[in-house]
């Protein structure tokens, strides 16, 4: 027979205490995979939200580039090579139907660094493509595909309904030989360069649309919901710590019955250890499941509605990103080890005997809290000291950080206070032992109820973000895109000639005319806007002076955007100088995602400044229904590129759609963040319970009886929760605040409004409530049926 | 009378089927008077007291106090007994962690809705505890903790005061000093004492005797 070796032997009483409780082993798994799905879940849907607004705001991200451009839509190829002889850093396009798909192809050589979401520059992709030629496009669109000799490589970066290749197999397959569509121009040119008209006089350049302020915004907003992924990982990392502490306190008397036997304690730690990293494997790839459920579940709703504006070509599945799931792992791992390596230390560091009994977590040394306290408060003044003086990023992310940390090692002590002077204000002794036992609770609960704080202050500051956002984003398209559709022509002749074209077959043609002059030295650009209802209805001021609309039609001043005005610093009732003469600024309005200043001025005032502008652009007030019949005539008549219509109705349907949704999934991953904190709190509850029998029984056996002692455990949980809930409230404020006045400014130069809404956050602690109860439900009823037995061995035992 | 314990019957489960711990107790006590109770370890003392302070339910029999059969109450009825007229001093464990000294002393007396102020206080000075009214148990002795007990019991001035080996885990100067602190003021009461040891020295100072062997009295 052989002997079990010491190890096993260890091995086998650490594991037994499982067996034997298998409740602790599966709450401490639970509680590893939830806080792993929640970040891993979080993470999903952020990369895929991100994915389709990127593929949905800019098809090439092509919008940041000037381009050349031909009234008649086809470009010489020979014109191109003189240009690029004569200096020019430009890069071809050539694009076209190919079967339902729209054909792009781009030359990887020249092509201007960041365009397009596929890397074709390098290696054997570039081979393969100078060759024989190669298909980047997402699985649907390629399905879409007849047959072609072509390598066909699946990218879901790419936009749906696109298909990216060379220029060369573009031309060939869409018989555009000798020509080309569109020229992109790299941003840095050579400094003598040749006048571009003087080598190619018939082409045009086109200075970068507007439509990307809409891809600005979403960046924004990508931000922010970044910011909520960290949160998520920070009440993770709570839970986790909560779990594995547990798991250490549970397993004290084993530890200590192997040590007391001359178990060595170096192989007790490795043994553990090990454990601890099978157990976060194990629970790890379970959390990754459960994100990727969770997260397939809530992005139905986003693929539809990208698939609602594209046709069936989007996907609805989630991909299975290496990134995401891979960092879920880190985090169920790398948190274990984090919340073991404390755990651990302690372990080395304890005297044999005093590990025998489960810590009396009652009243804890008055000195650590003395010094969490002191480290919370520090903490407190430098999230203050960086949103009064901080300046960048780095210290808006560092504020979010000190305030966050420094709240949740508030919170225990703040509770402290408030119990101790509940338990001093109490008439009854009853509600006085309440006060009190909630108070020796505390020191057990604390990790369950920062992960409860960080949730709920989560909830209410992404909320407050997510609604302001929206608030500010819907109002924005209606005053920005109030019109149904957008047409730029090339020159004036065009425009005039568009003009009485447009004019009989819409409601409404009204001009856009501007033109590009700094103010106070910074780059802006003048708007003289056809009054018409549509503006006075749909624009409104940050800031303005009274009657500032009738005052600005009447020509006495101007109204600006909030970057001029903040980067200007210039104030309602400031002069600025447009084309030499002074004007009152009357009005500041937001415009978000526009990167330069602008100034508005009435028609009649701007044809005065400049007599000799002449609109180029138009806003068409129509039937949103014959926005494609007219593209369509556009194309026709006048050889209109794609790139010069907008269809503003479609894109701000689309936005709002997909921020609806959008919305909708925040909503649902605030719901989940507080689920996994209320299980965090069922746990500590159930780990207490079973240290809190000698607290409990002198209380039982003086005549309070079971079933009472249960149903305070339940309003204790509540009061618990309630409190942290109005701490959390503040934070989460806070916390909106930063990210809205903060954060955002210093990533974009624009300062969202920040708007409070009430009832979200009664609704908040309604839910935080009830997850109080559903936590406290089956730990009260255990309690109620505590056999008289185990309470009176309290008595009688040596513990 | 007060106390009347006709025929109890507790088992307990064990490896071989079920065992008979007490079988067919029966004894009786009035106010004012003292008893001690003594016996092997495990011949089931324990068990008779958290009988009688319907602490746990028997398996037959009767437990009647004060003419009030508490077998057949549910658990808030006995949950009231228990509070209104019986004290119970067990051999530690007996205070709640979380609250201090003086709240403690009160907490049972206030439960029952009888505190006495100028009896608390005239106990509280009796059994030396004066100083120490705003400290916690942890930061007391055993000695210390178990006269907090007692005077946390005698506060509420209860009928019927249970003891299990009250001063089991003192030495016997300790525990000669507890123990007539609390002969004395059960006298004053008026109280029963129901009182668990295994010193023969300490049992001879109470009024009767009772030997428990086999589940039975002796
Ligand atoms: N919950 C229980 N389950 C099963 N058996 C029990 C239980 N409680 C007590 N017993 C058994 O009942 C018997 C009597 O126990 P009890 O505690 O009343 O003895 P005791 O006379 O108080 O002993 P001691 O002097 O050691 O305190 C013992 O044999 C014990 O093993
Ligand atoms: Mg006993």
């Amino acid at each position: 027979m052989r002997r079990p070796s010491l190890t096993m032997t260890g091995l086998h009483a650490l594991l037994s205490h499982w067996w034997r409780n298998p409740i602790q082993l599966f709450t401490l798994v639970v509680g590893l995979s939830l806080a792993t799905a929640l970040w891993s879940g979080v993470q999903a849907v952020n990369a895929e939200a991100r994915a389709s607004y990127d593929a949905a705001a800019a098809t090439l991200g092509e919008g940041e580039f000037e381009q050349i451009t031909s009234d008649s839509g086809m470009i010489l190829q020979a014109d191109y090579v003189r240009l690029r002889r004569s200096g020019w850093l430009v890069s071809p396009v050539v694009e076209g139907q190919l079967d339902n798909a729209r054909l792009i192809g781009l030359d990887p050589l020249t092509a201007p660094n960041g365009l397009g979401p596929v890397d074709m520059s390098n290696g054997q992709l570039t081979v393969d493509m100078l060759t024989s030629g190669v298909f980047f496009a997402r699985q649907e669109t390629l399905d879409l595909l007849g047959e072609y000799d072509i390598s066909l490589v699946q990218s879901p970066d790419v936009a749906p309904g696109v298909i990216l290749t060379d220029v060369g197999t573009a031309q060939r397959l869409l018989e555009m030989d000798g020509f080309l569509s569109r020229l992109i121009v790299a941003p840095a040119q050579p400094m003598n360069q040749v006048l571009f008209t003087d080598v190619t006089p018939k082409l045009t350049l086109r200075t970068p649309q507007n439509g990307t302020d809409v891809a600005r915004l979403t960046d924004s907003f990508h931000l922010n919901l970044t910011a909520f992924g960290l949160l998520s990982f920070a009440v993770g990392i709570f839970i986790v710590h909560g779990a594995i502490g547990l798991a250490f306190e549970q397993r004290r008397p084993v530890i200590r019955t192997l040590r007391a036997l001359g178990f060595p304690l170096r192989r007790l730690m490795a043994l553990i250890a090990v454990e601890l990293l099978a157990l976060s494997l194990i629970a790890g790839a379970i959390g990754v499941g459960l994100g990727y459920i969770i997260a397939a579940a809530l992005l139905t709703d986003v693929a539809a509605t990208i698939s609602g504006l594209y046709g069936a070509s989007v996907s609805s599945t989630l991909q299975f990103r290496p990134e995401w799931w891979l960092s879920s792992m880190v985090i169920a791992v790398a948190g274990t080890g984090m919340a073991a390596a404390t755990s651990l230390f302690q372990l080395s560091r304890m005297p044999l005997l005093a590990s025998a009994r489960p810590r009396a977590w009652a009243m804890q040394a008055g000195r650590g809290r003395m010094y969490q306290a002191g480290v919370a408060f520090g903490l407190l003044i430098l999230a203050a000291l960086l949103g009064l003086v901080g300046s960048g990023l780095i210290a808006g992310f560092g504020m979010l950080a000190a305030l966050l940390i420094g709240a949740a090692l508030a919170l225990p002590v703040v509770l402290d206070r408030v119990l101790a002077f509940g338990t001093s204000r109490a008439k009854s002794v009853i509600i006085e032992w309440f006060w009190a036992d909630t108070r020796q609770q505390l020191p057990g609960l604390s990790l369950a109820l920062m992960a409860l704080l960080l949730a709920m202050a989560t909830n209410v500051g992404v909320s407050t973000m997510v609604s302001s956002f929206r608030l500010t984003f819907t109002g924005f398209l209606d005053q920005r895109l109030a019109s149904e559709f957008y047409v730029y022509a090339n020159d004036a002749d065009q425009a005039a000639e568009l003009q009485i074209f447009l004019t009989p077959r819409v409601d409404k043609v009204l001009p856009i005319q501007s033109v590009d002059q700094d103010i106070r030295g910074l780059p802006s650009e003048i708007y003289g806007p056809t009054a018409h209802a549509t503006y006075r209805d749909n624009w409104l001021f940050l800031q303005s002076a009274p009657k500032a609309w009738a005052r600005i039609e009447s020509g006495e001043g101007v109204a600006i955007n909030e970057q001029l005005a903040r980067r200007g610093d210039i104030a309602i009732g400031d002069k600025i100088t447009i084309a030499g003469k002074l004007f009152d600024v009357l009005g500041i309005y937001g415009d978000y995602g526009n990167p330069i200043g602008q100034v508005i001025v009435t028609e009649a005032l701007f044809e005065r400044l400049f007599p000799d502008s002449r609109a180029l652009q138009f806003g068409l007030r129509m039937d949103p229904v014959d926005v494609p019949a007219l593209t369509n005539e556009l194309r026709n008549s006048f050889g209109l590129a794609e790139t010069n219509m907008i269809n503003q109705a479609g894109i701000k349907a689309f936005s709002l759609n997909v921020f609806e949704r959008t919305f909708n999934v925040t909503g649902a991953l605030n719901i989940l963040t507080l689920a996994v904190a209320g299980f965090a709190i069922l746990m500590s509850l159930l780990t207490l319970a079973t240290m809190r029998l000698p607290q409990l029984a002198p209380v039982w056996a003086q005549g309070l009886t079971r079933a009472r002692l249960g149903r305070i455990e339940i309003i204790r949980a509540v009061l618990l929760a309630l409190l942290t809930a109005a701490f959390a409230l503040p934070l989460g404020l806070a916390l909106a605040w930063t990210l809205l006045a903060i954060v955002n400014v210093e990533a974009f130069g624009w300062r969202l409004p920040m708007y409070l809404f009430p009832m979200a956050y009664l609704r908040l602690a309604v839910f935080a409530m009830i997850a109080a109860i559903l936590a406290a439900l089956w730990p009260s009823y255990k309690l109620a049926r505590t056999r008289p037995a185990d309470l009176l061995k309290v008595f009688s035992n040596e513990r | 009378m007060l106390l009347h314990v006709s025929d109890l019957i507790k088992t307990y489960r064990g490896p071989d089927g079920a065992v008979e711990i007490l079988n067919g107790i029966s004894m009786t006590m009035n106010r004012g008077e003292t008893l001690a109770l003594t016996g092997e370890s495990g011949s089931g003392k324990s068990t008779l007291l958290h009988l009688v302070g319907g602490l746990d339910q028997p398996d037959g029999g009767c437990v009647d106090i004060d003419g009030v059969d508490i077998c057949a109450l549910d658990d808030a009825s006995r949950a009231a007994v228990r509070r209104d007229k019986v004290g119970v001093i067990f051999q530690q464990f007996n205070l709640i962690p979380s609250l201090n000294v003086a709240s403690n002393i009160t907490f049972q007396a206030r439960l029952a809705g009888v505190e006495d102020p100028d009896w608390t206080r005239n106990l509280t000075t009796r059994m030396g505890l004066a100083d120490h009214m705003g400290k916690y148990p942890e930061q007391l002795s055993g000695g210390q903790q178990q006269r907090v007990a007692i005077a946390r019991t005698l506060a509420a001035r209860p009928a019927l005061v249970l003891a299990d080996e009250p001063t089991g885990n003192l030495d016997e100067g300790t525990a000669d000093t507890v123990l007539d602190l609390m002969l004395t003021l059960v006298a004053e009461t008026n109280a029963a004492l129901l009182m668990v040891t295994h010193s023969e020295r300490l049992a001879m100072r109470m009024g009767r005797r009772l030997r428990l062997r086999a589940g039975r009295v002796a």
